[in-house]
Formats: C-alpha cells, structure tokens, sequence
C-alpha cells in the first residue's frame, strides 16, 4: 500500500458537550480514494471539519504527510494543499462564478489549462463564469464547490457528500469529474452516502460509528460481501 | 477609461447612473450651479459625508462588521488637523501632518480594538466600539487644556483657503475666492478618496472581504487568514474616516465634541448606509445626499407647506417646521420597508 499522505492517530474532538469523535485511527493512501462510510451522525462530518481545523481535536494527532496539523490554524492547512468541500457547498453568493474560482487559487493566477479542463466536466460553469453564485441551480453550486478545490492541484482532497440532493443526472456529473480527480492521482478522503457512487469511486474503505472508525479495508472486500455491508452500514447499531 | 476609473464596478442601472451622474455634476459645480454660503456649505458637507458612509460601508457592507467608532476616527482627523493648526500655526503642513497624524492614530486604535475583540463574535466587536467610542468622546470633553474640551477649538486654516484671498473678480456671478478653492479641496478630495474605497472593494482584497462577510469558515479553509482580513480593513476604513474628518475640519475651521464625536453622527452614518444600500459603495452616495438634503430643507420645507395650508385643520399642525425629525423618521421607516436591500439595490435588481 503506498504511503499515507494523512493519518489520524486516536482523535477525541467534541462539540460543546457532546463527544463527536471517540478515538478516530485512519489512514488515506497517497494518490487513492478512500471512502469514508457510515449512518447519519456517526461522525464523518466532523472527521473531516477536524482535519481542516474547524473542531480542535482533543486529543490525537493528524499527521499531513507526517506534520502533525492538529494544531495548525485552518488557513495554513488549505495552504498546505488541502482542498475542503463542505456538505453546504459554502460558495460566496453575492460574488460571480469567476471570483470564486480566482479566490481559490490561492497560489497564484488560475491556470487556463486546468480552467478548461473543469469548464470540460463541468460545462455549465463555463456558462455561466460571469454570473453570480447566488443565482446557480443547487446541483451547479455544488458543481462550483467541488471546481473550487479542483482549480489547484491539492495535496489532499476532502470531500463531504458531494451528491447529496443532486438529480441523477448531476450525480453522474459529478462521478465523472471525481473519476477524472482520480485519473490524476489525487489523494482524495470523500465521504459519501450513495453506495453505487462510492463502489465506483473508491480505492480504500473506512467505516465510522459512533465516533470511531470500526471496519477499514479495500472497497472491493466490502463490495462483494453483501453480509458484511450489511452489518457495517445496514445493521451498525447492532453490530456495535 | 471611466470603467477602469470605477475599477470595473459600473453603476449597473441606467437609472443608478443617470442620478450619480446628476450628483457628480451638481457637486462639481455646486458653488456656480447653487450659489449661496448655505447651499454651498450641504454640498461641501456631502462630499465629506459620501467619503465617511463610504468608508463606513467598507466594514458594514463588505466585511459584515458592525462598529459604533466611526465617528471616533473621523473626530481624530478632525481634532488632528485643529491641534496641529493651533500649535504649528496656519500652513497646509499643518493640514498635511494634522491629517497624516489623525489617520495614523485613528488606525492604531482600529487595529488594537479589532486585535482585541475580531478574534471573538462580532457582537463583541460593536459592544468594544461603542464603549471605546463612548470613552474617548469623554476624554475629548474633559481634556480641555489641549482639545478646548466642550467648546472645541477654532483655528485659522491656510489663508488660500478662506474667503479672505482674492484670486480674481468673478466667474458667472461668483467670487473667485479662497473659500471656492476650500470648496474644490473638499470636493476633489473627497472624489479621491471615494475613488479610492472603490478600487479597494474591487481589488482581489475586497473580494476575500466579500468571502468573509458571507461565509468567513469557508474563506478560512480557503486558506485566508479571516482575523488579519478584517483587521485590516477596520484599519482601512478608520483612516479613510480620519481623512474625512480632516476635510471637515479644514472646512468648517472648527472642531468639538458635539461637531465632529456626537453619536447622532453615527446614526446618521448607519441611516445613510442602510438607505442607500449597503455593499454598493455608490449607496453611500445617495444616502450621503438625501438624508443631508433632507436634514437642512426639509425644515423649512415643511414650514412651506405650513404656511400653505393655514386654515386647513391639522395639516399645518403636521406640517410644522418642528415636525421635521418625525417626517425624517416615517421617511427612513418608509424606505427600509420599500427598499430593504437600500436604493441602489433596488434599482439595481430593478434594470
């Protein structure tokens, strides 16, 4: 297996009084797709949130390419070369399809061939580049928020169920633009609720409940085993 | 040439432009087109005012931070230059260190305060501003051996600038003299400045403001460091004031407490902003024009129309000059329920 290019070392992160994450190992190759599965409210949000230094963990180290960023301010990660895709898309409304993109580039100028290829998985950006955000339909805010993080190349990307409420169609969008991310050889930790979505994408599996991950693994082990998939995600509370 | 002398941020409404377009004119040549000590001297206050709701908009409208201090920095511009008048006596280097020295204080105060309170919810940041606000208007009060404390201080400005220099006879029937050059300081400053706010709203650092106001989580995992952002903005925006109320100073060549520190100048700040629109920059231009307007004619145009409907019943009794502030009220009550977005934004979701 190749190199982790992030691991988490039991990390505890809480959330006013509540205890989100109790303990969190995993680890996410370089230049693989690892999922991150489990029910609602198991944690996963918050894995990633506490990555990105929106949760302080508690307790526990997180290791970017063996630097430990636990503590390391939120702006100083992305510009370590994490891309972040929130659940809530989080694009700037009031500002046009093109100001968010320059704003993400935070290392420079966008560059035009990586501009293209974006306006190539996702056309309605090149559309629709000098609108405002705000007036996008939801499957192209959340076309605009994963082009965010694709406009450079990332060392690591997060992505929070980037199919979430989406139409078929946008979703197979959407699959094609992460199987290109892919292609590239990003280093990709995407947390994802469509189970076909995820069998298609993913390299590695990690599955969470209550706050820990409890299963991890190859994606082709968990796709061929309907049992197993069965306990983890179908039946977790009582496999717990 | 225009477009870029806008930085690209067009009016977007041909009715928006005509009516700046109008006010642009009508300041430029206030002292021809309206001539008279009293209509000059709104035209002059204007331009000031559009600088200092501009610049309030800059922390209101774009970064989403709510301060109560404006009227702070603009007293340090404006006690700046009067200090330094009384002690370096009259010269444009006084007005130069005076408004340089009040700028400079004006930002190290807005620094120390947003250092202090930006790290924590933006509530704490108005709260601080009002109390440090509160504070120094005081301090101004009290400290009368060096600010004149409640009687303020008169000073004599560069004698170019005062009625009393003569650069010619007349020009269309108005005399060429240093208040006419005063007036064009003003005007042509407070054109720069404005231009200036413009360019800073529109630049790459405007647009990260922008990103912060509406998400400043995102705009942090973006790898933008939102507290430095935003203090360095209310730095931006202290000055700028500071350099407002400098041009207030040098034109009505006296400063006070009540003058230049009162807080009804900070709710005239927030009532021009919120009526104009905020996150226009151009709102602060027309609130800036109308609530001035409104404050020095609407008095006496009531007292017009008192005097129009004597012998009605009750109408002359609304109508009375004395009534003013509550038509002034019911005015600004009415245009927030009609233009909840300020008037630029409604003219402008209106092309």
């Amino acid at each position: 297996m190749p190199e982790p290019i992030l691991s988490l070392e039991g990390v505890f992160t809480d959330i006013a009084q509540y205890h989100v994450l109790q303990g969190v190992d995993l680890t996410v190759p370089a230049g693989e797709v690892t999922m991150l599965l489990g029910r609602n409210g198991v944690g996963k949000t918050t894995t990633l949130k506490t990555v990105m230094g929106h949760w302080r963990a508690r307790e526990g180290r997180i290791l970017l390419d063996g630097t430990d960023i636990a503590r390391t301010p939120t702006p100083d990660i992305a510009r370590m070369g994490v891309g972040y895709v929130p659940e809530d898309m989080g694009i700037f409304a009031n500002l046009s399809v093109e100001e968010n993109m320059v704003l993400a580039a935070v290392t420079g100028p966008i560059d035009p061939a990586r501009r293209d290829w974006i306006f190539s998985v996702f056309p309605p950006l090149k559309t629709f580049w000098s609108s405002a955000a705000g007036n996008l339909s939801g499957g192209q805010k959340q076309m605009l928020s994963i082009a965010r993080a694709m406009i450079e190349e990332r060392r690591l990307y997060l992505i929070d169920e980037p199919t979430k409420g989406l139409a078929p169609a946008i979703i197979s969008t959407m699959a094609r633009a992460l199987r290109e991310l892919k292609a590239q050889g990003a280093s990709i930790l995407l947390v994802e609720q469509n189970f076909s979505v995820a069998k298609a994408l993913g390299d590695g599996v990690q599955v969470m409940d209550d706050g820990r991950v409890i299963w991890s693994g190859r994606m082709a082990e968990l796709a061929g085993d309907a049992a197993l998939q069965e306990r983890l995600m179908g039946l977790s509370l009582e496999g717990a | 040439m225009l477009v870029k002398l806008l930085s690209g941020d067009s009016p977007r409404s041909p009715l928006l432009a005509l009516i700046l377009l109008a006010i642009l004119i009508a300041l430029a040549f206030a002292p021809f087109l309206f001539p008279g000590i009293r209509s000059v001297d709104t035209a002059a206050r204007i331009c000031i005012f559009i600088v200092l709701v501009a610049s309030y908009d800059l922390l209101l409208g774009y970064t989403g931070i709510v301060s109560f201090a404006h009227t702070m920095f603009f007293g340090m511009g404006a006690y700046g230059v009067a200090l330094a008048s009384v002690h370096m006596g009259r010269g444009f280097d006084a007005l130069a260190v005076g408004t340089l020295a009040g700028a400079a204080l004006a930002a190290v105060f807005a620094f120390l305060i947003a250092l202090f309170s930006l790290r924590v919810r933006a509530i704490f940041f108005a709260m601080i501003t009002l109390a440090v606000a509160s504070a120094v208007a005081v301090l101004v009060s009290q400290l009368s051996q060096i600010t004149g404390g409640e009687d303020g201080l008169t000073f004599l400005i560069p004698r170019e600038l005062t009625p009393a220099f003569r650069f010619g006879d007349e020009l269309f029937g108005v005399r060429l003299n240093g208040k006419l050059l005063n007036y064009y300081l003003v005007f042509l400053a407070s054109l720069a400045l404005f231009l200036l706010l413009l360019r800073i709203v529109n630049s790459p650092f405007g647009r990260v403001l922008q990103a912060i106001r509406e998400n400043d989580f995102r705009a942090e995992s973006i790898g933008y460091r939102v507290v430095a952002y935003r203090t360095t903005a209310t730095c931006i925006s202290a000055a700028v004031a500071a350099f407002a109320g400098a041009l207030y100073a040098v034109w009505i060549r006296y400063v006070g407490p009540d003058a230049v520190l009162s807080f009804d100048i900070m709710l005239d700040i927030l009532l021009m902003v919120v009526i104009g629109g905020m996150g226009t920059m151009y709102g602060a231009v027309i609130g800036a024009v109308l609530l001035l307007i409104a404050q020095n004619y609407l008095q006496e145009l009531m007292g017009l129309g008192a005097g129009a409907f004597e012998g009605v019943p009750i109408l002359p009794e609304l109508l009375s000059a004395d009534r003013w502030l509550l038509w002034l009220g019911i005015l600004f009550v009415l245009s927030v329920y009609f233009f909840p977005t300020g008037i630029v934004g409604r003219l402008r979701q209106g092309r």
